[in-house]
């Protein structure tokens, strides 16, 4: 099939790509090249070739993170040429395919970059400041017991709906990376508004903003100035509009909660 | 640390305290510019010279220039210390990066915006302000009183080609940062809806056109008109 496709012709690409021993090392730009990439692979498969490629030869092969390959797990990252998941909207890299590319090309692939994100290995970075951020706040408080029956507590569709919507960020990190301000509000922010929007988040509304939002400031991570490149690479779509929930919701709670 | 300073030291309480001032300083604009359109009354300067008068000595309006140095104070002390830390969150930046691709312009330099404006008001409170307050310009009675000729200081000022292309940098300046700035505004404040969003952003968008022009108006009607057609 790949052999009747015009656009399938392979291609010869060069790439530059950020190795770096470990989490003290310094890090360079390397450059290598790979040939006969098809364009149906999908970007991280063309990193398997070149990782191949490389330990034929005798070099170590670059580290990048990749678990589900399904775009769902939120696991693969890599700025690629200047973006974050690489140049298509609403994307993860391993939804990324070669066709995007042309024969010929330089591709520039970095690691998420942000001082909470430390560098682990080449193109790996620890995110588990993320994981801290949702463990001060991001659960609700649940009954024991009984199981409930189904639609027991009833919630607006149009709530439902925006609630999911927030639900579905897979935490990948993305809107740190290609935030100006390596600001982690657009993940934050998410997780705050669909858990403050539900009945089910309400006993611990106000105390989780607070906790997150002083989690999110602890780890480091920068402050959001509204310029909406977070939700611009997203590769799940979170809107923008949560920010301004999270705002709301945590001067609201300054001001209201019983935490002095 | 209490409460109330836990919150304005957090990030989203910092960034409020940006668009609480902010807003302000809006409103502040359109005082500015309204009070200032006398300069186009053909008078000789009579109604601008007594607007001037009342707002160097009406006690009010002396309480709020307070209030409205505060105004700008915080502004520029919460944005700044906002921008380093901002800064310092990314100590290796990236070889190649593509912000264009995903956001505009204005959003991502408005510390140079603010920055081009501030350099732009001090120019222009050395100018007027310092001279109307502190100065000695002349004397010209209207209406059997005597008042300060500050319309002269103005129209003479607005002569100068370079001081008049001084002025429509500084409103450009203006345009684009209030063009993030004042929908921004809002979103910090959690003021977010379907419907009425789109309306502030067009008003933003109307906002930081309208004014900045309003006011690089005046240097180029006295320039266009008394240099360039005489």
């Amino acid at each position: 099939m790949a052999g009747n496709n015009p656009n399938s012709k392979p291609m010869n690409l060069t790439l530059r790509v950020w190795r770096q021993k470990n989490s003290q090392a310094a890090g360079t730009l390397e450059t290598y090249q790979v040939k006969d990439i098809s364009p149906e692979m999908s970007f991280l498969e063309m990193m398997d070739v070149l990782n191949e490629d490389l330990l034929r030869s005798g070099v170590d092969p670059i580290a990048f993170d990749h678990d589900c390959r399904e775009g769902i797990c939120g696991m693969c990252s890599l700025y690629i040429n200047g973006r974050a998941h690489g140049p298509e909207r609403g994307t993860t890299t391993c939804q990324l395919h070669m066709r995007k590319f042309s024969d010929g090309d330089t591709i520039t692939i970095e690691p998420w970059r942000a001082g909470p994100f430390p560098i682990l290995k080449d193109l790996c970075v620890d995110r588990s400041a993320l994981d801290r951020i949702q463990q001060a706040g991001g659960y609700i408080s649940v009954n024991t017991g009984g199981v409930p029956d189904a639609n027991e507590i009833p919630i607006p569709k149009p709530i439902a709906d925006k609630a999911f919507d927030a639900a579905t960020c897979i935490q990948c990190g993305a809107c740190v990376a290609a935030c100006k301000n390596g600001s982690a509000m657009l993940f934050t922010s998410a997780k705050v508004s669909q858990l403050a929007m539900l009945p089910q988040g309400q006993v611990e509304r106000k105390t989780r903003v607070e906790n997150m939002v002083a989690q999110m400031d602890k780890e480091g991570f920068g402050a959001c100035t509204n310029i909406g490149s977070c939700a611009a690479e997203c590769p799940v779509g979170i809107s923008l509009e949560n920010i301004a929930m999270l705002n709301r919701e945590y001067i609201g709670a300054s001001f209201t909660s019983e935490n002095v | 640390m209490s409460w109330f300073s836990k919150t304005f030291s957090s990030s989203i309480g910092r960034k409020l305290l940006v668009a609480v001032t902010g807003l302000f300083l809006c409103s502040f604009l359109v005082v500015h510019l309204v009070g200032n359109l006398q300069l186009f009354k053909g008078d000789g300067g009579a109604s601008f010279n007594i607007y001037s008068h009342f707002m160097a000595t009406n006690p009010l309006i002396r309480t709020m220039e307070i209030v409205l140095v505060l105004g700008f104070g915080f502004h520029i002390y919460e944005a700044l210390v906002l921008t380093r830390r901002n800064k310092s969150v990314r100590p290796v930046a990236y070889a190649y990066n593509r912000p264009q691709d995903n956001s505009n312009w204005s959003s991502r330099n408005m510390g140079l915006l603010g920055t081009v404006i501030l350099v732009f008001l001090i120019i222009h409170l050395y100018n007027f302000f310092w001279r109307a307050r502190f100065g000695e310009p002349n004397m010209i009675p209207i209406e059997g009183t005597d008042y300060d000729d500050l319309y002269s200081v103005v129209v003479q000022s607005f002569h100068l080609w370079w001081y008049v292309l001084i002025y429509v940098l500084g409103q450009i300046a203006l345009g684009y940062h209030l063009y993030h700035g004042f929908s921004s505004a809002f979103h910090t404040l959690g003021l977010n809806h379907k419907k009425y969003t789109p309306a502030i952003q067009k008003f933003g968008a109307f906002f930081s056109i309208v004014v900045p022009a309003g006011f690089a108006s005046m240097p180029l009607y006295f320039f266009i008109k008394d240099v360039v057609l005489s």
